[in-house]
């Protein structure tokens, strides 16, 4: 079977980022970029997949500007067999997203699309789910393991409360979250044998999807900044601070 | 027109974070109407009647909405989602489910943990971590929305809602329940408590965590957190993580141990009133958001303060 992975290129978890002087937007100028964390952690799931002889092909897919071929790049040196770029210039809200992935899906047929439970940048929690409403199959998201057996995914789902067990049929959408597996860093030999994957261009004109936003940022801010309080000598200062100066014990 | 907020619940009551959506609800304004899907939830939907500022319950009662399988929830809420312009959930692990593949069926965008509500179109939400706060307008006629509950006050009792009943709509049956193992603790819960102790990977390891922070939480009548290391090195369980992908809270006291304060940390606990840390390195960037801080090693601080508590 087919996998199909979705990986977002975004500013690396490390960078803390800066918002425009004009409040438009935020400065991604000379920021690093880097795969979504969870997107890494959905390739790793689909390349341990394959090598466990379930997937026959890992698909990388990455929306996006021309960039995000860096990104399908390190997808393949985890051991994705391909990459499909859809490439275009409009800034991609997860609506949007969700059509052209449902538009690789008709054309590659895959039996599981596995997408990271969020992107770090837009903190939207919503392309995979809206993927598997359009395509009518069934989702299980936020997995911290994933049993595939036959044409049933086990999926082991973070909750609020704990832990749940769920069992979809095939094709689902999975969603993976931080603790599904600790994706390996890329060899060498892995990166320099990604470059000569396969890496298809295609457009949203060409997959037939409008992408024009839905939601228009009519303005953007840092919050209010918290400011350091000050230092305790002890156990006895901290109790005594907290009973009469803060008053919330 | 109307607001339709789908409520959380254990078929019995209504979890907590639907208040905050209400509340939410009221700040658009309009009539707020409020969506019971179960099973044998007749306690839920009564529950419900009785939330301030609703007028009317819906309740669908069918066997397949047992688990809440976001399948069948999207599927009911889709289809009772004519005359109304907006639909709310909370941003818990269930509404971040089911939410997403509603604004897909219906062809609009979703606007994600919500934390203000400038216009009936117009919303605040936090994006990279929460560094960034972000004003968006949705031109989509029906806006689905989640509602981060730590940024609206939750809606009291006093109500009563007129309740009617909707035919369930359809059992997809492509989602099954195989079991839950769910954290069970004496504690208040993490999102409602009104203090928090959280213990990061300076813990050391499971058994320190227990025996150190246990007591203490205790003694404050606190919830327990922990920090995402503390959670993968195995010292708790997922549902204790606090940040950018666990909880987000906002205690009136929040009592950070052995944790660096990284920003997906901080993303989930920096609106809290009062923040401690006790940090050995006095260079920890938790400190930059702690009205008190406390540099020391924790082996010695924990049991100083315990006894200090009395
Ligand atoms: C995509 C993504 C999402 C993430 N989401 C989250 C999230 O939701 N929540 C979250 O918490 N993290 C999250 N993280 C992880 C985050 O980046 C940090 O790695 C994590 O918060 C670190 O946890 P920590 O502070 O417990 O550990 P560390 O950073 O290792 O800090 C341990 C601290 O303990 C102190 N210490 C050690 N021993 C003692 C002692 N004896 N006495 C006193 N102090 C001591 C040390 O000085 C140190 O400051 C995420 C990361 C990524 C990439
Ligand atoms: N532009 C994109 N290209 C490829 N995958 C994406 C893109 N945007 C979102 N995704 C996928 O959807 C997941 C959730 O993103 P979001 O809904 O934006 O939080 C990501 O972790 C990716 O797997």
């Amino acid at each position: 079977m087919k996998i199909l992975v979705a990986v977002k290129r975004v500013v690396d978890y490390n960078v803390k980022v800066r918002v425009k002087p004009d409040a438009s937007d935020v400065d991604l100028a000379n920021v690093k970029m880097s795969m979504n964390p969870f997107d890494e952690i959905a390739i790793e799931e689909a390349v341990r997949l394959k090598e466990a002889g379930i997937a026959t092909e890992v698909i990388a897919v990455s929306a996006g500007i021309a960039n995000c071929q860096e990104t399908l790049r390190t997808a393949m040196a985890i051991g994705a067999d391909r990459g499909i770029l859809i490439q275009t210039d409009v800034e991609l809200q997860p609506l949007a997203v969700a059509k052209l992935l449902k538009a690789v899906c008709e054309k590659e047929q895959p039996q599981i699309v596995l997408c990271g439970k969020q992107a770090i940048d837009d903190d939207a929690n919503q392309t995979g789910q809206m993927l598997a409403g359009l395509m009518n199959w069934p989702q299980a998201t936020f997995a911290s393991k994933i049993v595939v057996a036959g044409q049933l995914a086990t999926v082991t789902r973070e909750i609020d409360g704990g832990l749940e067990t769920v069992e979809v049929p095939l094709p689902a959408v999975l969603t993976a979250d931080l603790r599904l597996n600790e994706p390996r860093y890329a060899t060498l030999p892995n990166i320099m044998k990604a470059k000569r994957k396969p890496l298809e261009t295609t457009h949203p004109a060409t997959l037939g999807v409008d992408v024009a936003p839905r939601l228009k940022t009519l303005k953007v801010a840092e919050p209010p900044k918290r400011t350091a309080g000050i230092k305790v000598a002890d156990a006895a200062d901290l109790v005594m601070k907290l009973k009469t100066e803060a008053k919330v014990i | 027109m109307a607001i339709l907020v789908i409520a959380e619940h254990d078929h019995t009551s209504i979890k907590a974070a639907t208040r905050n959506a209400v509340t939410a609800a009221t700040k658009i304004g309009g009539e707020i109407h409020l969506l019971v899907a179960g099973s044998a939830c007749a306690a839920a939907a009564d529950a419900a009647a009785g939330l301030a500022g609703v007028s009317k319950v819906l309740v669908a009662d069918a066997p397949h909405y047992a688990d809440q399988s976001p399948e069948n929830l999207a599927a009911l809420v889709v289809a009772n989602a004519a005359s109304h312009t907006h639909l709310l959930a909370a941003a818990t692990t269930c509404g971040k489910n089911f939410m997403p593949r509603v604004a897909a069926l219906l062809d609009v965008a979703q606007i994600s943990e919500i934390i203000g509500v400038e216009s009936a179109d117009t919303f605040v939400r936090p994006i990279y971590a929460g560094n960034v706060v972000a004003t968006v307008q949705s031109a989509d006629p029906v806006k689905v929305i989640t509602v981060r509950a730590t940024a609206f006050e939750a809606a009291g009792d006093g109500g009563s809602a007129r309740i009617e009943n909707l035919s369930a709509g359809p059992d997809l049956a492509q989602n099954k329940l195989v079991g839950r193992e769910l954290s069970k603790s004496e504690r208040p819960e993490l999102t409602a408590a009104k203090v928090i102790v959280s213990g990061g990977r300076g813990m050391g390891n499971g058994e320190n965590f227990h025996r150190l922070l246990e007591p203490l939480a205790d003694r404050l009548g606190a919830a327990l957190g922990a920090s995402r290391a503390a959670v993968d090195a195995g010292y708790v369980s997922n549902d204790y993580q606090v940040g950018q992908t666990g909880k987000i809270v906002a205690p009136q006291l929040y009592i950070a141990v052995g944790i660096s304060g990284a920003i997906q940390h901080l993303a989930g606990m920096k609106d809290s009133k009062v923040i401690v840390a006790i940090n050995k390195d006095a260079e920890a960037p938790i400190f930059q958001v702690a009205d008190y801080g406390l540099v020391g090693d924790l082996f010695e601080v924990l049991p100083a303060l315990q006894a200090e508590l009395g």
